[in-house]
């Protein structure tokens, strides 16, 4: 059977952002109308992003159709094949969601992601993220400095290190009922690396929410480091004294090291880096 | 079902792996990395084929069926073919004949090692596999097709190489694939040499 695919549909045809942007907020008005009147369950899903500036770091290659970054992806927690966390990950229950912070700071807390959307102006930013696989896409993120989120903490003087969490529940992630890596999935940075105006808190990319299996609702991007660094579904930030242990570098040490910088000269040992 | 049919039906489902993805290919129906998909999938379909290959001796001496043994040449011969079709997809789609890069890749990664050593050894056994060699090599002609236990073993430690952290499939290949290799020791043929001797003594 041959289906027919629309062809000739040009970037004319598609919805400019300022319009489709209004619809949404005139759809969320409606909902959250609707939540008022008694049917809570009408404002799930309803992330407001605000408005979008693009941010001061981008790039104009050419970009990763949004089909190709929301179909293909490593993302264990929902299984281990590229397709399994775009057919698997509907279980995720993203709102309500908070963020608890702690460790080495002054202000350790629990953060909801409405108020960390308030908090912060969303940008656009335009990077590349490599794989340690040996491929690449060019997404644009919406987010914001992981920075400006970290300072509202006030890490104090031991705080050499930041680790972050990704959330355990199997009933969510289907995929953590194997230990296929060591649960909960594990990440880190050094301070700097956390503080680097590049290091960006992502929670949407093409100017929508992250789909759950891009790592909704909030995720890191560190764009000169290897995918796996780049946790997703964050529930848990740490400030450390001493270089926390990674759940890929606690998989295969000489595979996946704490810093895992992209570097064309330097193989992954079983694969080619060089392209 | 005559054996003729038999044969034509074996042949017609040993290509039908390779058009759906040559249709899914052309209908770019690969996802977001065709040449990966393309590659494992070739990958797999080789390594379904030895297994099955392998399992035809066993099947016949379970079932006391005959025809398991007369579609084994053809079914060898497609996991071949398969091997062709994934090798082609890393030399051309993956490489495109950079063949310093390939070469590089062939002694540096242990994987790609293995992988290369598997399709070498199934070379001699797909060129060999007519009358002709078969009457002409004689005694050594077995000898040489045992080389068919060796490859799939070197094809499911270049999967496991390959994998990152999530072993399970390469696991259900190896434990297959042992099981079929088992089935061929000594203690567990006893049914088979009992009868050769029966036939040999009446």
């Amino acid at each position: 059977m041959l289906i027919k695919q629309a062809q000739d549909l040009t970037e004319a045809d598609v919805t400019p952002h300022s319009v489709y942007r209004a619809r949404r907020r005139f759809m969320q008005a409606g909902l959250a109308a609707g939540a008022a009147l008694g049917w809570p369950w009408l404002a799930r899903g309803a992330i407001d992003l605000g408005d979008i500036t693009p941010g001061p770091y981008t790039s104009d290659e050419k970009k990763t159709p949004y089909k190709d970054v929301t179909t293909y992806n490593n993302f264990y927690e929902f299984g281990t094949s590229k397709d399994d966390p775009a057919v698997r990950s509907g279980s995720l229950v993203t709102d309500p969601w908070s963020v608890s912070v702690g460790g080495e700071c002054d202000r350790p807390g629990s953060v909801g992601l409405e108020d960390i959307l308030k908090a912060h102006a969303m940008q656009e930013r335009i990077y590349r993220l490599r794989c340690v696989e040996g491929w690449s896409m060019v997404i644009p993120w919406v987010g914001f400095p992981l920075a400006d989120f970290i300072k509202r903490f006030q890490p104090n003087s031991r705080a050499k290190y930041v680790e972050f969490e990704t959330l355990y529940d199997k009933t969510q992630m289907p995929g953590q009922r194997r230990r296929v890596l060591d649960w909960p999935y594990r990440e880190g940075l050094r301070m700097d690396e956390a503080l680097h105006p590049l290091t960006l808190l992502a929670v949407g990319l093409y100017g929508e929410p992250l789909p759950n299996q891009n790592g909704a609702p909030i995720r890191l991007v560190v764009p000169w480091k290897y995918g796996f660094k780049s946790i997703k579904s964050i529930v848990k930030v740490r400030f450390r004294e001493t270089q926390p242990v990674s759940s890929w570098q606690q998989a295969a040490p000489s595979e996946y090291g704490f810093y895992s910088n992209v570097n064309p000269n330097v193989d992954h040992p079983r694969w080619s880096q060089r392209r | 079902m005559p054996i003729a049919l038999t044969k034509s039906l074996l042949f017609a489902l040993g290509l039908l792996p390779a058009v759906l993805l040559g249709w899914q290919f052309y209908r770019d129906d690969l996802g977001a990395n065709p040449i990966e998909a393309v590659t494992h999938s070739t990958g797999e379909w080789t390594l379904r084929w030895l297994l099955i290959t392998l399992a035809m001796t066993p099947l016949k001496r379970l079932s006391g069926w005959y025809w398991p043994v007369r579609v084994r040449r053809m079914l060898g011969l497609f996991a071949f073919f398969y091997a062709c079709l994934h090798l082609m997809t890393y030399l051309w789609l993956d490489q495109f004949f950079d063949w310093s890069e390939i070469w590089l890749d062939i002694i540096d990664r242990p994987f790609i090692t293995v992988g290369m050593l598997a399709f070498v050894l199934l070379l001699p056994l797909a060129l060999s596999s007519n009358r002709y060699s078969i009457k002409k090599l004689g005694r050594n002609w077995k000898r040489l097709h045992r080389l068919a236990y060796v490859a799939p073993v070197l094809g499911v430690l270049h999967f496991w190489w390959l994998v990152k952290a999530d072993v399970l499939e390469p696991a259900i290949y190896a434990l297959l694939l042992a099981a079929l290799l088992l089935m061929r020791l000594p203690p567990y043929r006893r049914d088979e040499k009992a009868k050769a001797a029966r036939q040999g003594a009446g």
